[in-house]
């Protein structure tokens, strides 16, 4: 584990996190496989300590962009579980009013932009967030999630193009779990994943994604830096995703088989592993970590039995906010 | 009253807004000190600074795509899209971000921005530098489209669009960069959704977009020295589209056609001509008539390139056969 100076309080936010993200998942895996969620969904499992590690070195004023696996980056950026069941149920008090679902989940109040279908779709929205906050003196930091699978966007050399040419405060977060759908990285992703950034003079850096304090480390230096203008970055996290593409994605031994499963689940677990470092270094017992896990669980439990029965948006909401209101006293001459 | 050009009109229009508001600021390629290959923008990084008159790479997704980021978090960017046609590069950020953001979040995300570019051919610039394709814009819920037809068009619209909350698409024709109009020194911004009637009349109702406006006034004028009296309208706005104005006309004068310049079929020209023969039917007495470009790719040769636009020849044409009944049984 890295060598960062925390305080056993930022250690067991992490660990909470971390375990809020993969309770969220589990119940909503359970959603799905119980046909109680419409449409399908990505989760995140495996993977918490790349989201983690990442949005614990961030403000609520620092802002995300997301992707179709994107439950992990919501609840670590600090969102609700009541709204985000409620969303993906498609639910009135869902974070969008039930109009985004699972991939289109944005929850403003924390900076977290959204979550996009489109693979790579977000890299100009959060390239575009960070050169607003260079405009107009801001000292926010905008943090860009996708996959190894989305490197192959063109999208992306435009905007680390500009971004490296006018120092731009966003970290471009590559979450290489592997796998792009059900084909292997190796097999989409020519040469090296970081050089492509280091092409346009970004300091690139490739770290275990399964180690949230080495993440959090670096993240909280490259933040710091970001915020001065030494941006922009980019990091490759290494990480595994546990269930398949989708929830839908049961038998996958065609794409990877069981051990290699095996070997991420057990050996490189990002819970149980940190779960064992706070033990070694005595900031909690298996004990007061077992209760940890058990209020999650029970806070997830009775968010999804508060979204099951919650109402649906009113029929009168499908032609709501497909346009934003302009005051019409800003439209006057003058105003 | 003074008289600018349609390229003057937008300048200021721009640096009115960029005086008022400083989270305004314009993206695109050669726009600074170029001033983009049209001129439009000359002299507006003098006064603004290349910090918000922004060069950028030929990366057309890659800059549209920075604007929504920018909207989405309290900025309201100007794109400049060099060429209408370019709009297929970024359709996705166009069409599947900015549009839907406000929706997708329930209403909780906002995306002001404005993307300006042009339409129009008959220019001699082919198929890739001519096309008007501000139909499949105008098909995207979310997205508010507005044709200007004049420089007083262009300026008012200009100023209303930058200060909307939603993205709004603003194509200019190309052809009418250096056409003058009056265009009053005080402020004025025109609202969206509200058609202007150019001319009354009461034989027939032309409707027309953008540079076909000035087609149909001057179809109008031919009709008039016959004793066809012809009304003329502006949308301004297809999104929002100001159907009452168009629908009192087409009730008042019983015939109608279309003019718009981009292809015919699947187009504004056919959206209109639906809605006034759902909502007026009663009244005709003569099918709705469309006039687009022609379906074809719009060719170089200027013997063919003036064959695939409606002409004012062609308008008024149409205009007589509809009056003497014509269009009754060829329908
Ligand atoms: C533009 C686009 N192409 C294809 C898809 C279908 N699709 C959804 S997720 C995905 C794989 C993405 O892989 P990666 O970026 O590595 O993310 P991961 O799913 O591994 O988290 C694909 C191809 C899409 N949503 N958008």
């Amino acid at each position: 584990m890295a060598d960062t100076k925390h305080n056993s309080e930022d250690y067991l936010r992490m660990y909470s996190q971390m375990v809020r993200i993969r309770a969220f998942e589990d119940n909503a895996n359970q959603l799905y496989l119980s046909a109680k969620m419409p449409g399908l969904t990505h989760m995140y499992s495996g993977e918490e300590a790349v989201a983690v590690g990442i949005c614990e070195a961030l403000t609520d004023n620092d802002r995300i962009t997301s992707t179709h696996r994107g439950h992990g980056h919501c609840v670590a950026k600090g969102a609700d579980f009541k709204a985000m069941f409620c969303e993906l149920l498609g639910k009135e008090e869902g974070y969008c009013r039930g109009k985004g679902g699972s991939m289109h989940i944005a929850d403003q109040s924390h900076g977290n932009l959204g979550a996009n279908a489109i693979v790579g779709g977000s890299m100009g929205i959060a390239t575009g967030s960070a050169l607003r906050a260079k405009m107009q003196g801001s000292d926010d930091v905008t943090v860009c999630f996708f996959g190894d699978g989305a490197t192959a966007q063109g999208l992306l050399y435009e905007v680390m193009n500009m971004a490296a040419l006018w120092s731009l405060p966003v970290i471009y977060a590559c979450e290489n779990n592997g796998y792009s759908e059900y084909t292997k990285t190796e097999e989409i992703a020519a040469g090296s994943i970081t050089a492509r950034a280091e092409a346009f003079g970004i300091e690139a850096h490739s770290i275990d994604g399964q180690d949230v304090l080495a993440v959090n480390d670096l993240t909280q230096k490259l933040v710091a830096r970001a915020r001065k203008g030494e941006g922009p970055f980019f990091i490759e996290l290494k990480t595994y995703r546990y269930h398949g593409h989708h929830v839908g994605d049961i038998n996958r031994a065609y794409y990877r088989d069981k051990e290699e499963e095996a070997i991420w689940k057990e050996g490189r677990d990002p819970i149980i592993n940190f779960g064992k470092w706070l033990e070694g270094e005595g900031v909690a017992s298996p004990e007061e970590l077992k209760a940890i896990e058990d209020e999650i669980r029970a806070e997830a439990k009775a968010a999804v039995e508060y979204a099951l029965e919650a109402a649906y948006p009113d029929a009168s909401e499908v032609d709501m906010h497909v346009y934003a209101a302009t005051d019409p006293a800003t439209l006057r001459p003058d105003a | 009253m003074r008289e600018i050009t349609l390229s003057k009109a937008v300048n200021e229009a721009l640096a009115e807004e960029m005086r008022r508001d400083e989270t305004v600021f314009i993206i695109g390629e050669d726009v600074a000190e170029a001033g983009t290959p049209f001129k439009v923008l000359s002299g507006l990084v003098e006064e603004f600074g290349t910090a918000r008159v922004i060069d950028t790479p030929i990366a057309e997704p890659g800059f549209m795509g920075l604007a929504v980021g920018a909207a989405m978090t309290g900025a309201r960017p100007v794109v400049d899209l060099m060429f209408g046609d370019f709009i297929f590069l970024i359709m996705d950020q166009l069409c599947n971000q900015a549009a839907k953001t406000h929706y997708m979040s329930g209403g909780k995300l906002n995306v002001p921005l404005v993307l300006r570019t042009n339409l129009g051919a008959t220019r001699r610039s082919a198929a890739q530098h001519s096309q008007s394709l501000h139909a499949l814009v105008a098909h995207i819920p979310g997205l508010k489209v507005a044709l200007p037809s004049s420089a007083y068009e262009a300026k008012g619209l200009m100023k209303t669009a930058i200060r909307d909350n939603n993205p709004v698409v603003i194509f200019e024709d190309k052809l009418m960069y250096n056409d003058k109009a009056p265009v009053p020194e005080e402020e004025y911004l025109i609202p969206f959704g509200e058609a202007n009637i150019l001319r009354e009349g009461k034989d027939i109702t032309l409707i027309g977009t953008s540079s076909m406006v000035q087609v149909c006034e001057r179809a109008a004028e031919l009709l008039e020295a016959e004793g066809i009296s012809a009304e003329v309208i502006d949308p301004r706005t297809i999104v929002p589209l100001d159907e009452e104005t168009l629908l009192a006309s087409a009730r008042k004068t019983a015939r109608v056609i279309v003019v718009d310049e981009g292809h015919q079929s699947f187009g504004v020209t056919s959206e209109i001509a639906s809605r006034i023969n759902e909502k007026a039917f009663y009244h005709l007495d003569a099918p709705v008539m469309r006039m687009g470009a022609m379906d074809v790719p719009v060719p170089f040769s200027p013997a063919l390139e003036d064959l695939t636009v409606p002409t004012p020849e062609g308008v008024a044409d149409m205009a007589r056969k509809l009056v003497a009944g014509e269009m009754i049984h060829a329908a």
